[in-house]
């Protein structure tokens, strides 16, 4: 049978066998929309309360901004929200404005970018991608997220409290976060800042657990790794990058609680604050840097793997072409996931650790750009001579590209010890990171909505207002973020409330300004995705089963899934996932469930002698096609 | 009342807005575009990204070589030239591979955008491709890595043994410093005997401490290889020395070093700058609590006469000389020691009296 009658034979060919998904109907609204089992439905969860944190993020960083463009602003109008931490003459205090800096921070990375990223796309796309009913555990699943709610209701709650939300940087390095006496972000907004986060562990692990058994027992019959589709590829590399590397934060924070307080020595020695010498002595704030980072550095990756995986599918699908490569995007992927293991200290090159360990890690640190570098050629190779249906997620894709390519390549100045010794937390990192990281991870998520929107929501969003979401904010975020490499060359220091004091950073205010404005444009562009997004879920137009005529398994579920997703047997796999524009073919794709003995007119010559075992494989189900 | 016709006005607005664009939406079901694989938009999207690379391109060389002079810091160390140069040429590598990509994306993008009729290339792999651009950033970031080894490793090394000594240590939100003082040798400390006189908890039951003085400023000889030991006594701080290039965390519980090599004076630079006001300055580079921003400490350099006039001034002034109360924490067998090293001998008088008063 033809490929045109794909989506019939595929979906709805099964569909007199008895329905898997009887019970669905009788859902309650609690077991459907709140304490619900269902992955597409947890899936969507992470989406929203992703959304809601990047409004709480982006906006404190437009309130911080606006501190750092206009210097002698009058925060005054403001002090219904933030009260006290305006004073009587309207200036910002600047405890409260590191204490922004860093929520700022813990929000982006870790309840944003991890949580709303992989923990929406992993669990709405593993087991419609792999062919599965659901994730090996839904209970686990669903305790994932409602661990992540929990620890955001603690997060948010502590951004209200008297003595304010923690202070010390999202990294929180002892001394200061473990004293009290430091700083008031140390008291009671720094225990809440280490429970949240406790609690934030506990649920990426158990999400990480069920992503990673999802994807190795779950499997659809074909499915092998090397059919897989990237995006799963990324996930589970992601989540196993998160099984290694969050406990080892959870014992940083552990023994962080234990230093407040139980009055142990782990991190403190040799402190004589507020007057009087504290009997802490022996320990070693360094030992928390290596600890924290031991994470963090896997981190960002675990913030920009699932964005390798999304653009990946994305961009082939719409440059209706075959994603170069596949398989040394899977070799770079795995690259990647294990030097991001062994490259932490390059955060701690002016930390006071002993300089060979430096050397040792400038040296893996810059190893790691290379399966970075090869990913972007074939990103370029995978559309060159393609057929570019610019989607919004096809947009946010390119962009993706381009702004991880600004980001990453800083990353070389700032992985040499000997470069680094200068732009060590200065602009410049913000420059980068903001870049390959947030604007990056970001432009995937945003491909990833745009794109499988109409498989969450049975509807479409609107193109124009994506393309003019998409444009507002590729333009705005280099407008942004391009400045401040300048300001970090110059040398301007971060998290600086104010650089009125030094003559060497008295300059650039102009583009200081210019920064705020474009941040605050940029930001307040994103209302035209809040509003499509809302609108578009119970206004927008009705989807199709397979809107962009993509390969992979999810697009051949029905338009809104229902509990175990598909009505009948879950389809088998024969091909890999990019079949695009293959030569002979009638049509520009070919899914990954039609097996080979159906297009005989493109197939190549090895693929050919797969038509047999095809047959032996399973039998019941090529005969039940070739019947139509 | 104004705001509340004000937030009417607003709703009103919203409520407008929201109509005319589900009128558009419906005009559009209604003339069947969403039916259109693809639409006009695809050919407006191809050519902004043309627009796109034209005008940012365009924009980052005019404003990277026209502000040149305001991003690039004035700099006077000797590291500080090993430093530029392999900072420059790391930026003339990226920056080539940042267009050289940024085109190929950009005008892929454009040139291969969807037309009727058109099939995409089936081009799954190549292998020989790979392997190129797998080896020459390989090599490239080899060779980057090399030249990051030989700075790293020079600025890193042991200072020289003739260089001069100085103890730099961060506090919220301070510096306090010490010079060794005469003898060249820095006497020991204990966070313990901290208190709001003896900043840096210097210890006086080390002979070596009673010489050492604390001026008012940091001075430096140009041309001489300079060490600062670092300390922090109650968090981290990070002693940034923008100019010179150099940074390095100070940190409780763990002394840090740094060295350099200064190769202009004060007043040189500000010949140089034409700016009569010019100091090099320090800043804390690392966050430490509310007054964070506001740790700037001037550094002076000065020709190596001068530096030697300005320490023979300097050494006068010691510690124990300006607050002699601090004798008592001197052990009793050290004190006329003490009394020598530190310069009170002159007037030995004044000194018994001191002592007198104490007990």
């Amino acid at each position: 049978m033809a490929t045109i009658n794909v989506e019939k034979t595929h979906t709805g060919g099964h569909s007199d066998a008895h329905a898997h998904d009887d019970h669905a109907h009788h859902q309650s609204f609690i077991s459907k929309y709140i304490f619900t089992t269902d992955h597409k439905m947890i899936g969507k969860q992470f989406l929203v309360s992703g959304i809601f944190w990047a409004i709480i993020g982006g906006g404190l960083s437009i309130l911080f901004r606006l501190q750092l463009g206009f210097q002698d602003m009058n925060f005054a109008p403001l002090r219904w929200l933030l009260g006290d931490w305006i004073s009587s003459t309207g200036s910002l205090d600047s405890e409260f404005y590191l204490a922004m800096v860093t929520m700022h921070g813990t929000i982006m990375v870790f309840f944003v970018l991890t949580a709303g990223l992989s923990g929406t796309f992993a669990n709405y796309l593993i087991p419609l991608q792999i062919g599965a009913r659901d994730m090996a555990s839904g209970f686990m699943n669903m305790l994932s997220f409602w661990f992540f709610f929990l620890a955001s209701v603690v997060m948010f709650f502590s951004l209200f409290i008297q003595t304010g939300p923690a202070a010390g940087g999202w990294t929180s390095y002892p001394p200061l976060s473990a004293l009290p006496q430091a700083m008031s972000g140390s008291k009671l907004g720094m225990t809440l800042w280490l429970i949240s986060m406790a609690i934030f562990i506990a649920s990426q692990l158990l999400g990480g657990i069920n992503y990673i058994s999802t994807i190795i027992n779950l499997r659809t019959r074909g499915m092998s790794f090397s059919k897989m589709p990237l995006t799963v590829w990324a996930l589970l590399l992601t989540a196993i990058l998160g099984l290694l590397a969050f406990p080892v934060l959870l014992s940083a924070a552990l023994l962080l609680i234990f230093d407040r307080s139980f009055g142990t020595s782990f991190f403190l020695s040799d402190i004589y604050i507020a007057g009087e010498a504290l009997p802490h002595v022996g320990g070693s704030p360094l030992l928390f840097q290596h600890l924290f980072w031991f994470l963090g550095h896997p981190e960002v990756y675990i913030v920009i793997l699932p964005s390798f995986g999304i653009v990946s599918e994305v961009m082939a699908t719409n440059a209706r072409k075959p994603i170069f490569g596949y398989r040394a995007m899977i070799g770079s992927l795995l690259g990647i996931s294990v030097l991001s293991f062994v490259v932490w200290a390059h955060h701690m090159f002016v930390s006071g650790m002993n300089p060979f360990l430096g050397s040792v890690f400038m040296f893996l640190t810059l190893i790691i750009a290379v399966p970075s570098a090869v990913k972007v050629f074939n990103y370029l190779t995978t559309l060159w001579r393609g057929n570019l249906i610019f989607t919004t997620g096809m947009l946010f894709s390119i962009g993706f590209v381009s702004v991880f390519i600004s980001g990453g390549l800083t990353g070389i100045h700032l992985g040499n010890a000997a470069i680094d010794v200068q732009l060590h937390d200065t602009y410049f990192v913000i420059a980068h990171f903001h870049l390959v990281m947030g604007s990056a991870a970001f432009f995937g998520m945003m491909a990833g909505i745009y794109h499988w929107f109409p498989k969450m929501f049975g509807r479409m969003m609107d193109e124009k207002l994506g393309y003019a979401h998409f444009w507002a904010t590729f333009i705005g975020v280099y407008l942004v973020f391009f400045p401040l490499h300048y300001i970090g060359i110059a040398g301007f220091p971060r998290r600086y409330y104010s650089f009125t004091n030094f003559d060497a950073f008295s300059g650039f205010t102009d583009l200081n300004m210019f920064v705020t404005v474009a941040a605050i444009l940029t930001f307040s562009a994103q209302a035209i995705f809040i509003f499509n997004f809302f609108y578009s879920m119970f206004l927008g137009r009705r989807a199709s089963a397979n809107p962009w005529k993509s390969n992979t398994l999810e697009w051949t579920t029905p338009v809104e899934p229902g509990h175990g997703n598909w009505p009948g047997e879950i389809p088998t796999v024969y091909r890999w996932p990019y079949d695009y524009s293959k030569p002979g073919a009638r049509e520009d794709y070919i899914p990954q469930n039609i097996p080979y003995a159906m297009t005989p007119e493109s197939n190549l010559p090895h693929e050919n002698e797969m038509i047999d075992r095809e047959k032996d494989d399973d039998s019941i189900i090529v005969d039940d096609e070739t019947k139509h | 009342m104004f705001g509340i016709l004000l937030a009417l006005g607003a709703v009103v607005l919203i409520a407008v807005l929201l109509l005319i664009f589900r009128i558009y939406s419906l005009v559009n079901v209604a003339r069947g575009t969403d039916k259109v694989r693809v639409s006009k938009s695809n050919k407006v999207n191809a050519i902004l990204f043309l627009v796109f690379l034209v005008v940012f391109g365009g924009w980052f060389f005019y404003y990277s070589f026209s502000a040149y002079e305001s991003y690039q810091l004035p700099f006077a160390s000797e590291h500080a030239d090993d430093y530029e140069s392999i900072f420059w040429a790391t930026t003339w590598i990226t920056v080539s591979v940042f267009i050289l990509t940024q085109i190929l994306l950009f005008v892929f993008s454009f040139k291969y955008q969807y037309k009727k009729g058109q099939v995409a290339t089936f081009y799954p792999d190549n292998t020989k491709l790979e392997v190129i651009w797998t080896i020459i950033p390989a090599i490239v970031l080899t060779i980057l890595v090399f030249g990051g080894f030989k700075v790293w490793n020079k600025i890193t090394d042991a200072a020289p043994e003739d260089a001069e000594v100085i103890e730099l240590l961060g506090y919220q939100f301070a510096w306090a410093f010490r010079y060794a003082g005469e003898d060249g040798q820095l006497g020991a400390f204990n966070y313990k005997l901290v208190d709001p006189t003896n900043l840096m908890g210097i210890d006086f039951a080390d002979a070596n401490a009673f010489d050492d003085f604390m001026p008012r400023e940091i001075t430096l000889p140009k041309g001489r290889p300079v060490e600062i030991k670092i300390r922090a006594r109650d968090v981290l701080h990070s002693v940034y020395l923008p100019h010179f290039r150099q940074k390095m965390d100070a940190m409780p519980g763990m002394p840090t070093r740094m060295w350099f090599i200064p190769t202009k004076t004060t007043a040189e630079m500000r010949e140089e700058l034409k700016n009569p006001d010019f100091n090099y300055e320090l800043a804390c580079a690392e966050v430490c609590g509310r007054g964070h921003f506001s740790m700037r400490l001037t550094v002076v350099v000065l020709e190596p006469e001068e530096y030697a006039k300005w320490f023979a001034e300097q050494k006068e002034q010691t510690f124990l000389k300006t607050n002699p109360e601090y004798l008592s924490f001197v052990p009793a067998e050290l004190r006329e020691l003490a009394k020598i090293k530190s310069g009170m001998e002159t007037d030995v008088k004044e000194a018994k009296s001191v002592e007198l008063s104490q007990n």
